[in-house]
């Protein structure tokens, strides 16, 4: 059952086209995140289901609750501001209870909630603390409890971790995904950031110039990406020219610069188009230099460049009849030492993890 | 010592500027009638003096009256402008906003001369402290505009959205987040205005009915010698007043600044 | 295009902001823009004794272009009003100057703080003061008569433009200071070290770097004194004078006095037109500091 269902949302500033048609279903306690370049329109779809924005067309439903005419503080969604906006000129505790106000509970219930909310992100004690005294992780923290004591259908969150330093931001990205399978509210996060999106997601969304490009589970959308862009934007793809040049039942082969032939199952193809691909897509890690042993089907390369990352080194080998050099991934062992700029080395590949683009 | 030159220079200014100030005391407590050195002795009889005119407590009446009301009407339509231009967009901003500022670069004679024709000669009506308000409020309201807008301007605009979206309504937001936030804004900028007006002479000269306002009053009596120890030892109070209420203004302005974490720039307009 | 449609085209914050500005701009347009037409409006009628003469006519305009009188008067306001401008914004210069790059940072509120004082004493005492300290028997002529530094008092600073001058120039002083001051302050203090990195000495850098970029400030703090300046009545009055009086006087004069409101107004709107005129040149001959 989804929790929010969004039909054909058009938005416009002025002649600013900013969402073109964004359908999409989030389930009910699902850590779904919005993941594009700047600019692309997130921090957008987010207010317009917040309700900041309002639509130029199209339905937000939340809770089976068409949210036209709903204003923000009528909508059964709490949100975590990129700045994080706590209320400078209140405490901690204040901060956290303020969205009880209305509620009208006894004093003692009112400081029992808000106690549990800060134990929650872990601010046991702090309620007593001016909020301009805080670091720039407990202010998100406090954030965090002021909007999840409301118990919201569905919980915001605008770039909530960009602030913070990479440690911290580390820290807070497995804690916001414990936090969110504890409450099991529906987690909606804005992130320009892949990995990100990857480690935190049950779904993301990939937007692109305020369309949304690809909708699918990280190792979905990782291992078969919709298109070149998703492709590239997600991780490092190699793009490699190619030709079809036969389809039987239980195998496709391709004529692919620099690899020669490949054989693919069907399944790799994209759904619907049958023919004329030409360009295929490989991760860095479906292609490996040949240390030993000899593979099935191995190119000459030669290594161009390489960078060296402890546990594993990148490098760059320029295949025959490619323009430019492909990335190759390689797990450092000690039976593996790391080439030298300009070695020449063997190439293999891992057929079925090739990617195939319609264009 | 870092700026020789400039430092000397800059002491020697001060010197030029404290001038007519540090006299204004010299003269209000000197015994001898006519303002001229060197000094006779010491007295407070000017200040005393200062009780028993009734003219005068009724001048400081109502030009506190006047003060009063120019500035709750400047910081009311102070804080409309302010939060229009800081938060909205809207068309015609530019040229609105413009024509509200005009009085800030306009020869207050100007301002006088063109209320003194449509008062008198076109509406008819009595001149009288309400005139003096009206005057008032167009030359404070740029000012309180441009207090406030730095205080609202200071302000993040998800702190807002934040209340609205934890259940409160707009109003709701403004009244618990916004006004509480530039409150000290607020009250530096009544304090200005209610200064300028308080010390506002070439419009209310034109503009004050049968009850002078006391800078009105104080003009009359410049040219009576006799009278002129008194008036010394009335500015006196008044400068001492309007830098309790400055000091009190600045107080409030840099509370303003902290509270929203901003780093203080100093000093006013 | 109708009004509903201009309606429906506006989105809601647009409607706000409006609604939200119109007080104070509706007050700003009945009581500035009304009242300036009608100025206008009554400069081209004229006095007839006890009732005006509402036929239009040029002949004020006529009068104020002819008559030497105005001619000398609005001629020696716009001087006089062109100095002490020149004479505030170049003493004021040096003081923003210092208190925003010798002064340290935390005691430069406290001389602002000591820059403003004298402005909040009564405007009216302050000119007062002037008179007092500049005349015959003032605090100067005694002071250096005393000293031993002159036998007669000097006459040639009361009752003259140069009063004026001074006097104005020290009401003025905290307006100009703190918009260049303010200026100042916005400068990134990198790009004097770059100027310098780049082979410029002190001087050269704060004609190359510094002054260009303190200019915004410099004519802010020129236009806040040139423009009040003309519409002041109390200081050449006080201090000035019969060679030291201005055309704000002779507005005074003609609207309170001889209640020729249509004179008066005549020579406001030529003054306001003047001022106006003058500053938009002197913006326009400064226009690549604004950007
Ligand atoms: N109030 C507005 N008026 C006009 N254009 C706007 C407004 N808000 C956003 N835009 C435009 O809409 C586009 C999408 O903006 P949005 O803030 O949603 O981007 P984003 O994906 O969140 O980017 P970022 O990662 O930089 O935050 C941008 O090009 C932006 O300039
Ligand atoms: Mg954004």
């Amino acid at each position: 059952m989804s929790i929010i269902s969004l039909k054909a949302i058009e938005k416009y500033y002025g002649d600013y086209h900013a969402l073109k048609g964004i359908d999409c279903e989030i389930a009910e306690g699902e850590f779904f995140s919005l993941l594009g370049p700047s600019g692309c329109g997130k921090t957008t779809l987010l207010r317009v289901i917040a309700g900041f924005e309002d639509v130029s067309s199209g339905t937000v439903v939340i809770g089976g609750q068409n949210m036209a005419g709903v204003p923000a503080n009528k909508r059964p969604t709490n949100m975590v501001f990129q700045s994080y906006a706590i209320f400078p000129h209140l405490s901690v505790a204040e901060n956290v209870g303020y969205g009880l106000r209305r509620a009208r509970l006894p004093r003692a219930e009112l400081a029992e909630k808000v106690n549990g909310a800060l134990k929650m992100v872990g601010l046991e004690g702090f309620g007593g603390r001016a909020s301009h005294a805080l670091s720039g992780g407990q202010r998100q923290r406090v954030a965090l409890a002021r909007a999840l004591i409301l118990e919201p259908k569905v919980l915001l969150l605008d770039e909530p971790l960009s602030a913070l330093d990479k440690k911290m931001r580390e820290q807070m990205q497995t804690e916001l995904r414990r936090l969110q399978r504890q409450v099991g509210i529906t987690f909606i996060l804005v992130t320009h950031d892949q990995e990100e999106a990857l480690i935190m997601s049950d779904r993301i969304a990939v937007m692109f110039e305020g369309e949304i490009a690809q909708l699918a589970a990280p190792q979905e959308l990782y291992r078969r990406p919709l298109t070149r862009r998703v492709g590239e934007f997600i991780g490092v793809m190699n793009f490699l020219d190619a030709r079809q040049v036969d389809t039987g039942i239980s195998q496709v082969r391709f004529d692919v610069d620099g690899l020669g032939e490949v054989e693919i199952k069907p399944e790799q193809l994209p759904k619907g188009a049958r023919s004329f691909y030409s360009v295929v897509g490989l991760r860095p890690e479906a292609l490996s230099i040949v240390y030993d042993g000899s593979p099935k089907s191995a190119v000459p390369g030669k290594v161009v460049d390489l960078s060296y990352y402890g546990d594993m080194t990148y490098y760059e080998v320029q295949l025959e009849g490619t323009s430019s050099p492909v990335t190759i991934s390689m797990k450092n062992l000690t039976s593996r030492p790391v080439l030298e700029r300009g070695a020449e080395t063997q190439v293999t590949w891992d057929a079925g993890s090739l990617v195939v683009f319609a264009s | 010592m870092k700026g020789g030159w400039l430092r000397i220079y800059a002491i020697g200014y001060l010197v030029f500027l404290y001038l007519p100030v540090v006299l204004l005391p010299m003269f209000a407590f000197n015994e001898g009638t006519v303002i001229a050195f060197p000094l006779k002795g010491f007295t407070t009889e000017w200040f005393v003096q200062l009780a028993g005119i009734e003219a005068l407590h009724g001048a400081l009446l109502n030009s506190v009256f006047i003060a009063l009301v120019t500035a709750s009407l400047s910081v009311i339509f102070g804080i409309c402008a302010a939060r229009a231009s800081t938060r909205f967009r809207f068309p015609f901003k530019g040229p609105i906003m413009g024509a509200i500022m005009v009085p800030l670069v306009l020869p207050e004679i100007i301002v006088a001369v063109s209320l003194l024709v449509v008062v008198v000669q076109v509406l008819d009506l009595p001149l009288s402290a309400w005139t003096v308000i009206a005057g008032h409020t167009l030359i404070c309201t740029p000012f309180a505009i441009a207090i406030l807008s730095s205080a609202f301007q200071g302000l993040d605009q998800s702190l807002e959205e934040a209340a609205v979206d934890l259940g409160e309504t707009r109003w709701g937001a403004f009244k618990n987040i916004i006004l509480p936030l530039v409150s000290p804004g607020i009250v530096a900028s009544f304090l200005i205005c209610f200064t300028i007006s308080l010390d506002e002479f070439i419009i209310a000269f034109f503009l004050t009915g049968a009850e002078p306002t006391l800078p009105v009053y104080i003009w009359s009596q410049l040219r009576f010698p006799t009278k002129i120890p008194a008036v010394m030892a009335l500015g006196t109070l008044m400068l001492v007043a309007s830098l309790i209420i400055l000091s009190v203004a600045e107080y409030y302005r840099r509370r303003g600044v902290e509270r929203v974490g901003g780093k203080d720039s100093g000093g006013f307009l | 295009m109708g009004v509903r449609t201009i309606a429906t085209r506006l989105d809601s914050d647009a409607k706000r902001g409006l609604l939200l500005v119109s007080p104070t701009a509706v007050y700003v347009l009945l009581l500035l823009a009304a009242p300036l037409a009608a100025v206008v409006t009554f400069s081209f009628w004229t006095q007839d004794f006890l009732t005006i003469d509402r036929s239009f006519t040029l002949d004020n305009y006529r009068e104020a272009f002819t008559d030497p009188l105005y001619r000398v008067l609005m001629i020696r306001s716009l001087v006089i009003s062109g100095i002490v401008t020149v004479v505030t914004v170049v003493l004021a210069f040096p003081i923003a100057y210092f208190v925003s790059f010798y002064v340290p940072p935390e005691r430069k509120a406290l001389w602002i703080f000591l820059i403003t004082i004298p402005f909040w004493t009564s405007y009216l005492l302050r000119v007062f003061l002037w008179k007092v300290i500049l005349g015959f028997n003032g605090v100067l002529n005694s002071g250096l008569i005393s000293l031993g530094l002159i036998d007669e008092p000097i006459t040639f600073i009361l009752y003259n433009a140069n009063a004026v001058v001074i006097t104005l120039a020290h009401a003025f002083a905290p307006f100009t200071i703190l918009p260049i001051y303010v200026a100042l302050e916005k400068i990134d203090r990198s790009l004097l070290e770059a100027s310098r990195d780049l082979g410029e000495n002190r001087v050269t850098t704060f004609f190359r770097v510094t002054l260009p970029l303190a200019m915004p400030g410099v004519i802010a703090a020129t236009l806040i004194v040139f423009i009040p300046t003309i519409g002041d009545y109390v200081t050449p009055r006080l201090v000035g004078g019969p060679n030291g009086l201005m055309i704000a006087n002779m507005i005074q004069t003609q609207f309170l006095k001889l209640n020729n409101a249509p004179m008066g107004a005549t020579l406001a709107v030529l003054a306001m037109c003047a001022v106006t005129a003058i500053s938009l040149i002197f913006v326009l001959m400064n226009r690549r500091y604004l950007r």
